[in-house]
């Protein structure tokens, strides 16, 4: 992408972001979220039946710092499907409300298990 | 760590002269923001690359000083 290429941590969040179909660096993890933004996010994923991979920045200085040069997005959460990044707490959830979040996934192959109620 | 709201919309204005910014503050505390911006310039881009847009004229302050501004971009109606 660029000269941060070569960059250790770079390296890293790629392969944190290879390692699962969906990744969400968030502050916390998906059973305790540290942050209402993380929260939602989690919500999000959960009332979709998502199966997803929680990255907790607050446990790595590193990452925290580098995953907002690296996506060029200032905060956490941020959400990866598929290696792209598809956004961070606002996007997201007006993706979900609006069903275009719905059909992201299932566009990308991603296996959905909505609750019901 | 708290920041006024006129300052957002005219950091806002300064790098996208023709945004339509409206804030609100949402607990009145300076802290946490709900930002509404429309822009011509805004036309063709991906709502990531609108909101990068925001955050690029915010200079670093997202995240830093500003720790909550809910976001919301759109293209204005044409008329």
């Amino acid at each position: 992408m660029n000269t941060m290429t070569d960059n250790p941590v770079t390296q890293r969040i790629r392969q944190t972001i290879d390692s699962s179909d969906v990744v969400l660096f968030m502050k916390g993890t998906p059973v305790f979220p540290q942050c209402g933004f993380s929260s939602t996010l989690v919500q999000v994923l959960s009332l979709m039946g998502v199966k997803f991979k929680g990255f907790d920045v607050l446990e790595d200085p590193e990452v925290r710092d580098g995953i907002k040069s690296f996506s060029e997005w200032p905060t956490i959460p941020q959400l990866y499907v598929k290696g792209e990044f598809v956004g961070g707490c606002d996007i997201v959830r007006e993706m979900y409300e609006s069903g275009e979040l719905t059909e992201f996934m299932t566009s990308h192959g991603i296996e959905q298990q909505p609750q019901q109620g | 760590m708290a920041m006024e709201s006129g300052e957002i919309v005219r950091l806002i204005q300064e790098s996208i002269p023709d945004a339509d910014v409206r804030i609100d503050d949402l607990k009145g505390d300076g802290d946490h923001y709900a930002a509404h911006v429309l822009s011509a310039s805004f036309r063709g881009k991906s709502r990531i690359q609108q909101h990068q847009m925001v955050y690029k004229a915010l200079k670093g302050r997202m995240g830093d000083q500003l720790h909550a501004l809910a976001l919301k971009t759109d293209v204005p109606a044409e008329n």
